[in-house]
């Protein structure tokens, strides 16, 4: 950006009192026409055309409208397929969360003295975080079978990368005086890590995994579009005969089971915090 | 010495039956959760297809990688990054006024509480029913998909709007108005710079988000590199799928280092 200081000179402003002051040119003009040019570039490409968007918007409303009145007496059906995306996503984030934490360990450069395994791990959690929650769990559903196993694999590892990051992020900025002083006196790496860091990093790192949850229990529901077990699989059934009713009534409930989730974890984050 | 720090030590608050009430309810989800896990359906081809998929990853198909035309993985990715720049663009238009309706410092509660339903409700829908109802409209395609994305973006896009309309500073505006300013002025000296770098910090992070969730879309035939990734690795042509999954890792990696940076020096002030 000092290029663009140098080719737009500063402007000169005179005050009163015969002081001459500089001002720098605005950038948002050459912001702006880069937005601008990346804008034209995108709608060229994916046709948008708000003309059929307008004229046609009312056809999104179709299957909305005949969501409604939703299917109640498919309820019992769906709760055991509810129960199961639910179960998927507490195990997988909390197989993740725990693998999380090694993983993070041997990334943060105040524990870990050797650069090189820092660095390694550094690269394997973003490589492992770069992997789209959905192609994770199609890979699974390869690897593990169709089925919960795969689904809750794909859960783990995304929330095994999430947390990772989050995690050596902050043990990073921990205050590392107490951790001195606890190997000064002698204790193990283990023992020091234990009593000094962690009571400094729990806190945020639960809240880090209870927001993870929060969000795996959203994703867990879309697994099942590839056979990765849980709502999604009944979901895609229902799409596929049209029945709309019965997939307004699941949208109901995974609405309500994700409301109920969230306001718990906000108010154990509350606590945390 | 060593009978101070033994003193000490005893002196910590003992809180064992919290630990253990916490452990063995963490345990009992644990054991209940893993009621759900079913692995009748691994058997020994799930070895044969990981080492097929990395393979696949060391071995990536190099025409399909390096080719430019509108099969290769370089336009796949350029339609992606389209799609989901424009949909996070829309999204985030949306939110705009619907974040301002749900803000409990300038519309009445009961409007809050309705706000923020409906910005739940809208979260909640999976993508690719999304991706159904917009085909109805546009027809499957590139366009089908960023409608998508954007509706996935408005969810979260406002609830974080919200939370900075929420945080606004009102003595910014307070000295505002002492100093004579106009309603126009007071707007744009006393909430926009305050709000912008925010919202542009959200933007950025949910366009890092839309980019890897554009995978979706591919389900639904809504465009994007997710469709050529599944029917490769549906027709076992590892090498494929390891050519698309290395530029969408190196993509995402490319898009993810610049989106960060600019986000720190937003954060920081420009």
């Amino acid at each position: 950006m000092n290029l663009f200081y140098k080719i737009f000179k500063p402007k000169r402003i005179t005050l009163p009192n015969g002081k001459t002051v500089l001002e720098r040119r605005s950038r948002l003009p050459l912001i702006l026409f880069a937005v601008l040019i990346a804008t034209a570039v995108a709608i060229r490409i994916t046709g948008f055309d708000p003309v059929i968007l307008a004229k046609r918007i009312d056809q999104f409303f179709v299957i909305l409208r005949q969501m409604f009145p939703p299917q109640y007496n498919y309820t019992s059906k769906i709760l055991s397929p509810l129960f199961d995306t639910i179960k998927m996503s507490l195990l997988g984030s909390a197989v993740g969360a725990l693998l999380a934490i090694p993983a993070a360990v041997f990334s943060s450069n105040n524990i870990t003295k050797n650069r090189l395994i820092v660095y390694a791990n550094r690269l394997f959690l973003s490589i492992v975080r770069t992997l789209p929650t959905l192609v994770t769990a199609l890979v699974a559903t390869y690897v593990f079978g169709l089925g919960t196993l795969a689904g809750t694999v794909a859960i783990a590892v995304f929330t095994f990368a999430y947390v990772g990051k989050q995690l050596y992020e902050q043990i990073e900025t921990v205050d590392m005086g107490a951790h001195e002083a606890m190997t000064a006196l002698g204790s193990g790496k283990l023992s020091a890590f234990w009593t000094s860091i962690s009571p400094q990093v729990m806190p945020a790192y639960l809240s880090t995994c209870l927001f993870c949850l929060e969000g795996n229990v959203r994703y867990a529901a879309i697994l099942g579009y590839v056979g990765a077990g849980g709502l999604g699989i009944i979901l895609n059934e229902k799409i596929g005969w049209r029945e709309y009713d019965s997939v307004g009534m699941i949208l109901i409930l995974l609405f309500v089971t994700v409301a109920a989730i969230e306001m718990l974890s906000h108010v154990i984050r509350r606590k945390l915090t | 010495m060593n009978d101070a720090i033994e003193r000490k030590l005893r002196l910590a608050p003992k809180r064992w039956y919290l630990k253990l009430t916490v452990a063995l309810v963490f345990a009992a989800i644990i054991a209940w959760s893993s009621t759900a896990v079913d692995a009748s359906g691994t058997d020994s081809r799930g070895l044969l297809i990981a080492r097929g998929i990395l393979l696949g990853l060391v071995r990536p198909n190099k025409e399909l990688l390096l080719n430019m035309t509108k099969q290769g993985v370089a336009y796949l990715l350029l339609e992606t990054v389209c799609i989901a720049y424009l949909g996070t663009l829309v999204g985030a238009i949306i939110a705009i006024p619907l974040a301002f309706l749900s803000s409990a410092k300038i519309v009445p509660k009961p409007v809050v509480v309705l706000g923020r339903a409906v910005t739940m409700a809208v979260r909640t829908i999976p993508a690719f029913v999304y991706g159904l109802m917009f085909i109805r409209v546009t027809g499957p395609g590139a366009f089908a998909g960023l409608l998508t994305m954007s509706m996935c973006s408005v969810g979260m896009v406002s609830k974080m709007y919200i939370e900075f309309i929420d945080d606004l500073d009102k003595k910014i505006f307070e000295s505002l108005d002492a100093c004579g300013c106009t309603a126009f002025q007071k707007i744009r000296y006393g909430i926009i710079p305050q709000l912008i770098p925010d919202f542009i910090s959200t933007i950025i992070y949910r366009f890092d988000m839309n980019l890897r969730d554009a995978t979706v879309l591919g389900l639904v035939g809504a465009g994007g590199i997710g469709a050529p990734l599944i029917f490769a690795m549906g027709a076992y042509r590892w090498s494929e799928v390891g050519a698309i999954l290395i530029g969408l890792i190196v993509l995402i990696l490319i898009i993810e280092f610049f989106s960060s940076r600019i986000r720190r020096k937003l954060a920081r002030g420009l």
